[in-house]
């Protein structure tokens, strides 16, 4: 395993007509705060309510209307921060941002410009090699989100639902570190796994709770960096790597054709899976920003933010190294197994006292395959963590092999049971009986006296008398005490 | 400093305030006025002074995560220009 560096991470170029290409990705991502209520309301923040019915008059932007923080939200962008191995800035201040748009009443969203709530990061993104690269993170800061537009209602009218209008959310803002859509994606996934772990929000990316806006430029390898582009609202990791791809080959063409990029924001098409520009206007970017009057700055309290620090779980990256020192996992199992956060659990509930390497292979192997063709998750998995462990136990204690063992996974994930239920009633308990194998033996032996006259010259057949020892008895027969057994029987020593 | 006329489209735009081209030269010489007169503070120095943000020395209060709004749709569109089915509606908007 080796850690690059941002600025040594060239390695993914893409070939254009005139040459290699560098992509540099920079990500800002929103992550819906896991609160009951809203950032400066008591509304509800619950997803798929009716339409305007978790809206107070603050959400609404009645006049006269004041806001006051949720202290949970605080709390949770700091406990972001410090997952984040972030500076927590005890001052931080809220702005207004101004703009108007049909699903926002105030015509400002409240944010924080200048003096964000956390400062400078650093997140250790694993790819699927088993290396990692560092994006450095410029900051985390708290914001409202906007209410939805409908656009397929009516003809001639949009529909405005202001459920999400006020939400808290947290923009965690990384630098343009990232060199391929595969870094993106896997950044977006650590960031994910990250909150997860903390609580802090669901990262469910289908119902909006995290979502990406996505900024993209091209250089030559070793230049100063291209004009970006800034691809808004992608809401899964999927799309955001076609988003990355298409965009990036786009403005490959212009620079390639004697154009030059424009710095625009464009929306990506999931059904073309193409880029096009969204607002060309200037001063569409002329926000205004300026401290919102009806908030005072928000000031931390350093023990406060201890106390917080105190109550961190153990996160991805120390459980990551937890598993390869105690369980002697590889790096890419290990990651793995702590992308997610009940995998890391439900695969320590079947390791602790067990052989953990064939722990391990069975549920990330295995279990994790058979989920994944059910399109199921551990959630409502039909097995357990403690019914997997008894099917290792036996393994571990012989009564099955591990080819029998499958069969009995099987069973188990489609009818559900007890391993030692299914073995007993299917009559799948591994052969010990040193007679009855030898039975099989002479058996094979006697029929077969032109293939034994052979073997003394060519070991290597052997492995056909295992075979068909195995198929006598169904597979039941310990293959070691076959192997010892035969060999003995065959004048093989 | 002094704002221009253009300065003044450009704000009014902003605010989606129509202002007819008449009302621009004026509104420039107003809004300059304005600001020449809050620019004397200028004069003050205030390097080493941490910027005011309240006149009392209050905290910023902050609340409990427990819901106790909501659930009034009617209310909340029962002024709005336009409505159905407790959306508010507006003229299509299209990107």
């Amino acid at each position: 395993m080796s850690t690059k560096h941002p600025h040594e991470s060239g390695h993914k170029l893409i070939a254009g007509a005139t040459g290699d290409w560098e992509i540099v990705i920079g990500l800002e991502v929103h992550a819906q705060v896991s609160s009951k209520a809203k950032l400066f309301s008591g509304a509800n923040t619950e997803y798929g309510a009716e339409p305007n019915s978790q809206v107070s008059l603050v959400d609404a932007a009645m006049p006269g209307m004041l806001p006051v923080i949720n202290r949970y939200c605080v709390q949770q962008a700091v406990r972001t921060g410090l997952g984040l191995k972030a500076k927590i800035n005890t001052i931080s201040v809220f702005d207004r941002k101004n703009y108007f748009y049909p699903d926002l009443p105030q015509g400002y969203q409240i944010s924080q410009f200048k003096f964000p709530i956390v400062g400078e990061g650093e997140v250790t993104v694993d790819l699927a090699d088993g290396e990692t690269v560092k994006v450095r993170i410029e900051r985390l800061h708290l914001e409202q989100d906007a209410g939805k537009s409908i656009h397929d209602l009516h003809p001639d009218l949009s529909f405005v639902d202001l459920n999400r209008s006020g939400v808290a959310l947290m923009e965690i803002v990384s630098m343009p570190d990232m060199r391929s859509s595969l870094e993106a994606a896997a950044y977006v996934r650590k960031v994910r796994a990250i909150v997860r772990y903390l609580g802090t929000c669901d990262g469910n990316m289908e119902q909006g709770s995290m979502r990406a806006d996505v900024n993209v430029s091209v250089r030559r390898p070793g230049e100063p960096l291209g004009t970006r582009c800034e691809i808004k609202n992608v809401n899964s990791i999927r799309f955001m790597s076609q988003a990355i791809e298409y965009e990036a080959r786009r403005q490959i063409d212009i620079i390639e054709e004697g154009g030059v990029i424009k710095q625009e924001t464009r929306q990506f098409d999931s059904k073309t899976s193409t880029t096009s520009a969204m607002r060309s206007k200037e001063e569409a970017h002329d926000y205004r920003y300026f401290p919102d009057p009806d908030l005072l700055p928000l000031e931390l309290d350093e023990q406060w933010i201890e106390k917080i620090k105190a109550t961190l779980p153990e996160l991805p990256d120390e459980k990551k190294s937890r598993f390869m020192s105690d369980y002697g996992l590889s790096a890419y199992d290990a990651g793995v197994l702590v992308a997610e956060k009940d995998r890391a659990a439900f695969f320590e509930r079947v390791a602790i006292g067990r052989d953990s390497k064939l722990a391990s292979n069975w549920v990330t192997g295995e279990f994790f395959g058979a989920l994944n063709k059910a399109g199921l998750n551990i959630e409502n998995s039909p097995i357990s963590a403690n019914q997997l462990g008894k099917l290792i136990d036996l393994i571990s204690d012989k009564t099955v092999s591990g080819r029998i063992a499958k069969q009995v996974f099987e069973i188990m994930f489609e009818f559900g049971g007890d391993p030692a239920q299914i073995i007993e009633k299917k009559g799948l308990k591994q052969v010990t009986d040193l007679t009855a194998i030898e039975l099989e033996i002479d058996k094979v032996i006697a029929a077969h006296p032109g293939k034994v006259a052979q073997v003394k010259d060519k070991p290597k057949m052997m492995g056909w008398f295992v075979g068909q020892v195995m198929q006598s008895t169904g597979g039941k027969a310990n293959p070691q005490a076959v192997n010892q057994l035969l060999r003995k029987k065959l004048g093989l020593g | 400093m002094s704002v221009n006329k253009d300065t003044v489209r450009k704000i009014a735009h902003l605010a989606r305030i129509a202002e007819p081209e008449e009302r621009l030269e004026p509104l420039a010489r107003e809004l300059s006025t304005i600001i020449d007169w809050v620019e004397q503070l200028d004069e003050v120095e205030t390097e080493d002074v941490p910027p005011m943000t309240s006149t009392v020395a209050i905290k910023l209060p902050l609340r409990d995560d427990v819901v106790t709004d909501g659930g009034y749709p009617e209310d909340i569109v029962a002024n709005a220009p336009g409505s159905q089915d407790q959306f508010f509606t507006v003229p299509k908007v299209l990107e």
